[in-house]
């Protein structure tokens, strides 16, 4: 309740007029679902409504976003606001750790449960000539259990997951010194190492869909390449999609900053992405050792 | 601007009111915890006959052996809508309904953190709700596998399916947001005062259970998600041909769905600990202790997962330990049951509606608490695990927990929400006819099942006939309640119909929500409240 | 109605007759618990009523201000912790026990289609025996028309499971398609059934007589329909059954090479169309909702009969249309050539079996 626009101080804890953003954010997700879910079943016209769906969506973002900066610029948001904004991306986060637990589980499970245990003794009624090992498809292997899977060979570490790890590693650095210019006030040297940020995100989405191209064409490793695709592709493939928004975060909070927005001891706008951004980086670290290495 | 409230002697008046549109606006556009709350409770309720409806089909067909309506194609799908509609459309929404209203007021607070966002939670239960409903009509009917969707029946399923998972992840990004609104609302906008161990034990039931929320949620949309994948892009991650396996996603469901089962429990039990106190006239006995048990109640929650899976051939050492961590449970289960018994203990009790759906809930709840017990040991559940056993468990928990509890809350608060009473006779009404037919529907249940009667059944044997026939019986009964409790408790209060509520209609209450007037204005603490030394009452 | 022998009984009120150990061990479980929860639960809600009676505004009770104790607190922790425990020490023997299955004599595997068993003798007396036990065709009509009748109605199969008495049978199980579950309440036994592992469980039946048990996880819209039947019988009854199986097996054990005329193959195409393939595509092969009907269906008509051939062989539709490469080439021959010569179909083609035979793969 904006009580305090009157008389013009930052309100004990604003809460916002009516507002017709949710439900047409809710409506653009309506032909987002009803597009998506057409559109896999071969229906040409499900595309369309998601291609309107999500657009319709980022017109309302951009609005519902635009609105807050605005709240936030002009002093509506008190102390307890930020701190309710702290909390708040914490625990989205923390649900997001636990969107990734779900896939390293599947990974798990799959390493050390389901592919040993068709190739144990009592599934070789089922598939006398399987071999347990990891990949399905590692030397001695016949490929997957019912030969469906045509032979690939896996991602290694080297090179370009690791330049991948050396890229997200040093964002992480640049992006926070430019925290500590933004604090210390020297604007220049932040938008300056934001951009850096966003140009080394950039650049490892370029680098993965390489790796990708590599994978398809040359290593035959494909998402139906058995469970290793599967896994090995939606993990990474999850992976990059946060990187590519938490990209979008840092490029809006530099264009925010080029605007002038923030203030050396009040940007939690800043903070947040960068929360998120060493978030995707340490998942990239466990995506690196586990999936790459291991 | 609501005048009692308005502690700081703003000299503008109304001027708050521009920002409470009158018609369609005010609800579609709505940023009001009470508005809000109001159209969560609207949508479940809405859900709850849809699902109720379902119920009703299966109980029909499930009147007599031998296939009268439909056939089990249909049946199937009715069973497994049933059960989705009911979970992730009445049940779940409905508590977050309570929540909305009741958290700001009892807490202090003038609104939810995130407004705009709370209703952007509502907002998208909608397009899920008409995807899932709406499933019914495409090619191949609603989905069918059951509400678990247990790979790989899934794959088989026609285009609804896909349907069905895109409304599962929207219905889970609602939830999410809901959640952190929930967990930030408390934990930073509490009045001055109102410190942790002071809070209304709904309160703590509500944090804990967003916390379960946040943790699980995401999990069921990466099951969902592999099975999208699985059925559409080629993956194998429960195809054994490609190095999967199918009793993988049942580890990643069940992961998700036993604490889905206590996020429908926890806020019942919260409502039921604000209630008890209030009818024995008598503070709620151990009341940190309570919120120990709700704590590790969730906390084991994340370890019990696997006694959904007995029958599916686990080594001796998995099933041993999920054995024993689900019996576990029972100790902070029981703690919560003990104390409410002792709040009552020597208390000064009157039961109008509220305590009686209250003492239904405790009575009720604790049988299917136990029958959970003998589910949980290993070797019984071989016997009786997928039949009609566990359909008893769950409605004696489900209908007869969280629901009970929901009427509860109902009877408690609605005078504050709509300004009006309700007849007591017409809740006492709703309560004994509902208790009585839910019992008809449902314990002969247990018969059937350890007799073997299987569950997502459109036929069974001639020697089941009878006890099925009496379920259906009590099921129509117990719809009739409903209709009852609709059309002559909600209907006219919501009308504003009836002797006209006082602030404080229960003599026994306490808490902050009594101390705004009823109905409860539009804006209440909009400045925090300066609450006496139990944070029980406003004293400036 | 009569109770079945074997299978429940009317309006029964409890688990089944124990006929193995395991299952003799789960009823003590089951009435362990009960009267446990029973006292609990009598002891608790006995204070309540007496509280909610006594305890009462209108009795003129006053309320005291009582509202914490530490002692009783820990003590209704630690009461509640050390029954659990006493409840899981017997739970936990019959855990183990009912694991354990090494040592058996007869090993039979049973794999869930969609919807019927199909039995192979793995090991022990009986060894390479193997066939199909489906629902009667019957009994299924009866639920369609809604007219069901019968003692054992629902559980009659064609051939039912025949196993020797007080012998250690252990039952690996499988599936083709989705996850069903084996189960026989009088055993005590119930293992889910997963499409590309195995799994396993055992029991020992210590008395002759026919046991009845039911698919036990929702396997799609036929769930209902595809009954387990085990008969346990006489050492020397056991030994009979296995040598005339081996006869019937031998005699029926067709030659994939032989050639077939029409009318023969239709004939022995409509048996097996109307145990395997009516449930779904109905007898008058129109099919229903989403199952596609094969009266007029472009691909029975096709003059390419290896297309036909191919569905039957392989599946279609994510297995909506199961593959039914279980059935023997003959079986296959004569259903396709059934399909392709009955209603309005009448394309007078004949897939021999030796044609199948050389499309397996
Ligand atoms: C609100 C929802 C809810 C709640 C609260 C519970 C509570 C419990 N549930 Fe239930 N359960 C479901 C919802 C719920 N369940 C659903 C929906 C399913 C089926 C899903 C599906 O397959 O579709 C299911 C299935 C289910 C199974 C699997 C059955 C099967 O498929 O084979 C098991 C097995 O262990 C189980 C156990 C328990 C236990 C031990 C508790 C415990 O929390 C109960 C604890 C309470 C008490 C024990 C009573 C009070 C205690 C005392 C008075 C203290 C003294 C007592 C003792 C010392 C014994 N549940
Ligand atoms: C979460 C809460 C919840 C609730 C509240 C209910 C409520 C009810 N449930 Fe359900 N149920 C589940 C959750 C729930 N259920 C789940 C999770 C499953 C498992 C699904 C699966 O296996 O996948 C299940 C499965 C299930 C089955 C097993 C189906 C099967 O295995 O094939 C049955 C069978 O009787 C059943 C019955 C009922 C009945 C009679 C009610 C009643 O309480 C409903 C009462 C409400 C009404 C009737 C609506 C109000 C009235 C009207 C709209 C007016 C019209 C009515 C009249 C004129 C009489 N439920
Ligand atoms: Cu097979 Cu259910
Ligand atoms: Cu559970």
């Amino acid at each position: 309740m904006s009580a305090a626009t009157t008389t013009g101080k930052t309100p004990y804890y604003f809460v916002p007029a009516p507002s017709r953003h949710p439900v047409m954010a809710a409506i653009g997700l309506f032909f987002v679902i009803l597009g998506a879910g057409q559109w896999i079943n071969d229906h040409q016209w499900g595309a369309y409504s998601l291609g309107f769906g999500l657009l319709w969506f980022a017109v309302v973002l951009t609005q519902w976003f635009s609105q807050a900066i605005g709240e936030s610029e002009s002093g509506q948001y008190s102390d307890r606001i930020d701190l309710s904004y702290r909390w708040s991306m914490g625990w989205f986060i923390f649900s997001e750790v636990m969107f990734f637990a779900a896939f390293f589980g599947a990974l798990y499970w799959a390493r050390v449960h389901s592919v040993p245990m068709l190739g144990s003794l009592e599934n070789s009624l089922l598939w006398p000539d399987f071999k347990a090992l990891w990949p399905s498809v590692a030397a001695g292997a016949t490929a997957a259990p019912a030969g469906t899977v045509e032979p690939f060979s896996t991602m290694g570490p080297w090179p370009l997951p690791t330049i991948n790890t050396a890229l997200l590693l040093t964002s992480g650095v640049t992006l926070t010194i430019a925290h500590h210019a933004l604090i210390a006030g020297n604007r220049a040297k932040t938008i300056g190492f934001m951009w850096m940020t966003v140009l080394l995100g950039v650049t490892f989405l370029t680098l993965q869909g390489i790796e990708y191209h590599h994978a398809y064409t040359e290593l035959n490793l494909k998402l139906n390449s058995g469970i290793y695709g599967s896994t090995f592709f939606m993990l990474t493939g999850f992976h990059g999609f946060h990187v590519f928004v938490g990209m979008l975060m840092l490029l809006f909070i530099t264009l925010r900053l080029q605007k002038g927005h923030f203030t050396k001891d009040r940007h939690f706008g800043f903070e947040g992405a960068a929360w998120y951004w060493h978030f995707v980086d340490v998942v990239w670290l466990g995506l690196y050792v586990i999936v790459y290495w291991m | 601007m609501s005048a009692v409230l308005d502690h700081h002697g703003h000299d503008v008046h109304d001027h708050h009111d521009h920002h409470a549109p009158k018609g369609w606006r005010r609800w579609v556009f709505a940023t009001n915890h009470k508005d809000i709350g109001t159209l969560y409770l609207l949508f479940s309720f809405t859900m709850l006959m849809i699902g109720g409806i379902l119920a009703l089909c299966i109980r029909a067909e499930l009147f007599q052996p031998g296939l009268q309506f439909f056939n089990p194609e249909l049946f199937n799908q009715f069973t497994t809508m049933h059960g989705l509609i009911m979970v992730f459309g009445a049940i779940m929404p409905a508590f977050v309904g309570f929540a909305n209203w009741m958290i700001p007021l009892q807490i202090g607070a003038g609104d939810m953190a995130f407004a705009r966002m709370n209703n952007f939670s509502f907002w998208l239960l909608i397009p899920a709700a008409l995807m899932l409903v709406g499933s019914f009509f495409m090619p191949g009917g609603a989905p069918a596998a059951g509400w678990t969707l247990y790979a790989p029946l899934t794959l088989q399923m026609g285009p609804s399916m896909d349907a069905g998972i895109f409304a599962m992840h929207i219905m889970g990004a609602s939830s999410i947001m809901g959640s952190i609104n929930i967990v930030v609302t408390i934990l930073n906008m509490r009045a001055p005062g109102m410190t942790l161990m002071k809070m209304p034990m709904f309160c703590w039931t509500w944090l804990i259970t967003a916390y379960l929320l946040i943790a699980v949620m995401p999990v069921l949309a990466g099951a969902i998600t592999m099975t999208l994948t699985d059925r559409h892009f080629g993956t194998s991650f429960f195809n054994p041909a490609g190095g999967g396996d199918p009793v993988m996603y049942q580890h990643i469901f069940w992961f998700f769905g036993h604490p889905e089962v206590y996020i429908m429990i926890l806020p019942a039990f919260g409502i039921v600990s604000q209630i008890v106190p209030a009818f024995a006239r008598k503070k709620l006995f151990g009341y940190a202790s309570m919120v120990y048990a709700t704590a590790s109640i969730a906390i084991l929650s994340f370890i019990v997962w696997a006694h959904h899976m007995f029958a599916t051939g686990m080594p001796v050492t998995g099933q041993l330990f999920f054995m024993y961590a689900t019996m576990l449970i029972a100790v902070p289960t029981g703690v919560k049951i003990f104390n409410w018994v002792a709040t009552m203990w020597r208390g000064s009790m009157t039961f109008e509606s509220p305590m009686l759906w209250s003492v239904g809930f405790i009575f009720v709840f604790t049988m299917g608490g136990f029958t959970g017990l003998i589910l949980a040991m290993a070797p019984i559940d071989i016997q009786v695990q997928d039949t009609y056993y566990v359909v008893a468990h769950f409605h004696y928990v489900l209908v007869a927990g969280s629901l009970f509890a929901m009427f509860a809350g109902y009877y408690y608060w609605a005078p504050k929400w709509t300004g009006v009473m309700y007849p007591e006779w017409k809740g006492k009404f709703h309560f004994w006819g509902s208790l009585i037919t839910f019992n008809i529907t449902f314990f002969p249940m247990h018969f059937l099942g350890l007799a073997g009667m299987p569950r997502r059944y459109a036929d069974y044997p001639m020697q089941f006939t009878d006890f099925n026939a009496i379920a259906s019986v009590g099921a129509f009964g117990f719809g009739l309640m409903q209709v009852w409790f609709f059309l002559f408790v909600v209907l006219p209060m919501m009308r504003g119909k009836g002797e006209k509520a006082p602030q404080q209609p229960w003599e026994g209450a306490e808490g902050l929500e009594w101390e705004v007037p009823s109905p409860a204005p539009f804006h209440t603490f909009e400045e925090p409240p300066k609450l006496n030394a139990s944070a029980t009452k406003i004293i400036a | 109605v009569n109770d079945l022998p074997g299978g429940p009984a009317v309006n029964q009120l409890n688990l089944h007759p124990p006929v193995t150990k395991i299952a003799v061990d789960q009823i003590w479980l089951h009435n362990f618990m009960m009267i446990i929860c029973v006292l609990i639960f009598v002891a608790v809600f006995g204070v309540m009523f007496y509280s909610i009676f006594k305890h009462r505004k209108s009795k003129g009770a006053v309320a005291a201000n009582f509202h914490e104790s530490v002692a009783v607190e820990i003590a209704w922790t630690i009461v509640p912790f050390v029954i659990v425990i006493l409840m899981a020490l017997p739970a936990t023997k019959v855990v183990v026990a009912m694991k354990d299955t090494t040592n058996a004599d007869v090993t039979i595997k049973a794999t869930g289609y969609q919807w019927e068993w199909g039995y192979d003798y793995l090991k022990g007396e009986g060894e390479g025996i193997g066939f199909i036990s489906a629902l009667d065709a019957g009994q299924r009509e009866m639920s369609d028309s809604g007219k069901p009748a019968g003692d054992d109605y629902l559980f009659r199969v064609d051939h039912p499971l025949v196993v020797p008495v007080n012998k250690k049978i252990r039952i690996i199980t499988t599936a083709n398609d989705v996850i069903h579950a084996w189960m026989v309440p009088a055993f005590g036994v119930k293992q889910d059934a997963i499409p590309g592992f195995v799994r396993d469980t055992w029991f020992k039946a210590e008395k002759e007589g026919n046991f009845y048990g039911q698919c036990a996880e929702l396997c799609g819209k036929e769930h209902a329909y595809m009954p387990i039947h085990v008969k346990v019988v006489s050492a020397a009854e056991y030994t009979q059954w296995v040598n005339e199986q081996k006869k019937v097996m031998a005699a029926k054990a067709d030659d994939p090479s032989k050639v077939w005329e029409l009318p023969a193959l239709v004939a022995r195409g409509e048996k097996v169309y109307n145990t395997n393939c009516a449930a779904c595509h109905k007898a008058d092969g129109k099919g229903a909702g989403p199952i596609k009907p094969l009266d007029g269906a472009a691909v029975v008509l096709s003059d390419d009969k290896l297309k036909q051939v191919a569905v039957v062989l392989n599946g279609q539709n994510q297995n909506t249309m199961p593959s039914w490469k279980q059935l023997s080439d003959t079986d296959l021959a004569a259903v396709i050539t059934f399909t392709k010569n009955s209603w309005s179909n009448k394309t007078g083609q004949l897939v021999q079996p030796a044609e199948v035979l050389a499309a397996r793969k």
